[in-house]
């Protein structure tokens, strides 16, 4: 079965992006809404989901199901088989070095909390410095603002230009001994704007600064090689890459991972306990407390598999070509303003409209069967940076299609139409 | 979120796929009417006070709106009554349409408009089949089709009873 799965992979690494094949193999997708063709243009948000993983979740629990770690029986060590496995999957999908760097985790969220409140426990004091940027998602932001106020530390903000790019000349000049992390994202889920993270990790580390990186949107739509962008730290979430909710990841160095004390006690995350001393477990256990979300992570397995199956470059280039088809399609009906022109951007396109706000957008464009977002983006100060409430979001997948950018045409028009 | 927001389903169980796709828009067009687009564009009442005697914040985090609510108060009686802020179309004239409707009216007055509006609103209360003290606020029914948008048509009434209740914080629809 897994040898017939790879076997299809590699035939499908070399064939033309063949997207109704492709589309085929997301149930979710054939559905109707209000009558129409569901056009899913959330991606960002969270991705669909395809058969295969699916058949995991349920495989899962018809054949598999029993605790980890801890049984003798054969139900128990199955099930720890596949989610360890899983952990490879991800080890091989980030490029880690170690299967022990790759922690379980809810999602982005907890990840980035996990590395405030253990390495911020550790490494941060009162007078120390923390660096995010103007673009970060809250979850990227209020950690951070925990942090400083429990450890009397300072966050300081990278700004960006009106094209929605990091302004690279000011972080160099942020950086300074103080400075005991830089937490930046690798796409921004605003403005889509990829940034210059090489760069960014190499002065950071020009002085010894770790750097963590939010993947939460980058992970689905770029190929990410975490030992070649040599970043310290790398969260992201499984549902954005066309894996269950409620399951992510914390890649982190070895190094920093060993000396992190653990923030959840509990079962697994313990080597022995007695009333008078606890000796904590290795890595990667010693940060994942308690029954973890085993069919999460079996799942999450099977959609990198999915995804490196079809290629991150393939996917990639394909998402590239629909965002280019978008930006000029969308861009260029009047009324319509383009918010973050970044020149290196990926996947997302957001946008405002002139005298209609994005919520009323929203539901236009909902009645036609095509599902945006519409607000702050959990994004509220790129959104003070433009000078605006919300945006409209178009974001994209590999499963996406121009007829369904023409699609966004049309219905963008007939806002356009019912408001003027 | 509240549990109450599930009680109207977009897609009605009785209706054929085949139905629906006959009227889609006609839903659309019962939200969008042509009263409410004016007064999205045109809001009524859309003033600072000078001499408000009440002044409240209201927020609604989904999607951003934001409104300040001015009060003239004169011992029960709404006076005078001004808003300020951004939203979007539902948002605004609702808005636009309770500062009309409630303009000279007791606190008690106002108070049993909200408890229908906010009713009707949420599909729970029917004007075509009930007596109603809502007059022309019954434009805004076409929102209980809608229950992604019943909090921006009902952020302006939070923020008037709270103000008429003097609650000092900023309310929030969440």
């Amino acid at each position: 079965m897994q040898a017939a799965v790879e076997a299809e992979a590699t035939q499908t690494a070399h064939a033309p992006f063949d997207v109704e094949r492709i589309r085929a193999e997301f149930p979710i997708l054939t559905q109707q809404v209000h009558g129409k063709p569901l056009v899913y243009l959330d991606n960002a948000a969270t991705a669909q989901k395809p058969q295969v993983v699916i058949d995991a979740l349920e495989r899962y629990y018809t054949e598999q199901n029993a605790n980890i770690h801890r049984g003798v029986h054969y139900l128990s060590q199955l099930a720890t088989r596949e989610y360890e496995d899983a952990r490879v999957k991800i080890q091989r999908f980030l490029n880690a070095a170690e299967a022990h760097e790759i922690i379980f985790t809810r999602g982005t969220t907890e990840s980035i909390n996990l590395v405030a409140l253990s390495f911020g426990r550790k490494f941060v004091q009162a007078g120390d410095e923390i660096i995010i940027s103007t673009l970060e998602h809250h979850s990227n932001i209020v950690p951070w603002q925990m942090l400083c106020e429990q450890t009397g530390a300072t966050l300081r903000v990278i700004p960006i230009n009106d094209a929605g790019e990091l302004l690279l000349d000011e972080y160099e000049r942020m950086l300074n001994p103080k400075v005991k992390l830089v937490a930046v994202a690798h796409l921004s889920n605003a403005l889509g704007t990829l940034n210059p993270v090489q760069r960014i990790i190499e002065l950071a580390h020009a002085q010894d600064i770790p750097v963590l990186l939010d993947g939460a949107q980058a992970a689905p739509h770029i190929k990410v090689d975490v030992r070649e962008l040599d970043c310290d730290f790398y969260a992201l979430s499984g549902h954005k890459l066309c894996g269950p909710t409620g399951i992510g990841v914390l890649y982190g160095k070895s190094r920093w991972l060993e000396a992190m004390p653990p923030v959840f006690g509990g079962g697994d995350m313990i080597a022995s306990v007695t009333f008078e001393k606890t000796t904590y477990n290795t890595l990667p256990h010693k940060l994942e407390a308690g029954t973890p979300h085993i069919e999460g992570g079996i799942g999450l397995g099977v959609a990198v598999d999915y995804l490196t199956g079809i290629g991150l470059d393939r996917i990639a280039a394909y998402e590239h070509e629909l965002l280019e088809y978008a930006t000029e399609l969308i861009g260029s009906i009047p009324g319509v303003t383009l918010v973050g022109t970044a020149r290196e951007k990926a996947s997302v396109l957001s946008f405002t409209i002139d005298n209609i706000h994005p919520h009323d957008i929203g539901t236009i464009l909902d009645q036609e069967g095509i599902a945006i977002r519409a607000g702050h983006h959990c994004a509220q100060p790129v959104m003070k940076r433009f000078g605006v409430p919300a945006t409209a979001r178009a974001s994209f997948a590999f499963y996406n299609t121009k007829a369904e950018i023409d699609a966004l045409a049309v219905g963008i028009q007939k806002a356009i139409e019912v408001f003027s | 979120m509240s549990g109450r927001r599930r009680q109207r389903n977009l897609v009605p169980d009785n209706l054929t796929p085949d139905i629906l796709h006959l009227t889609p828009m006609a839903d659309l067009n019962e939200l969008y009417q042509q009263v409410i687009l004016d007064h999205n564009k045109k809001p009524r009442n859309f003033r600072v006070l000078e001499n408000a005697t009440r002044q409240q914040e209201g927020y609604n985090p989904l999607c951003g709106d934001q409104i300040t609510l001015y009060l003239e108060m004169d011992g029960d009686t709404i006076k005078d009554i001004g808003f300020q802020g951004q939203g979007c179309a539902i948002s605004k004239a609702s808005s636009s349409m309770m500062t009309a409707a409630v303009k000279g009216k007791t606190r008690q007055e106002a108070e049993l408009m909200f408890d229908e509006f906010h009713r009707m609103v949420k599909g729970e209360f029917d004007p075509e089949t009930s007596e109603h003290h809502l007059g022309r606020l019954t434009i805004l029914s076409g929102v209980r089709e809608f229950p992604a948008r019943v909090k921006c048509a009902s952020l302006s009434w939070h923020t008037l009873r709270a103000a008429l209740e003097g609650t000092q914080e900023a309310i929030s629809t969440e």
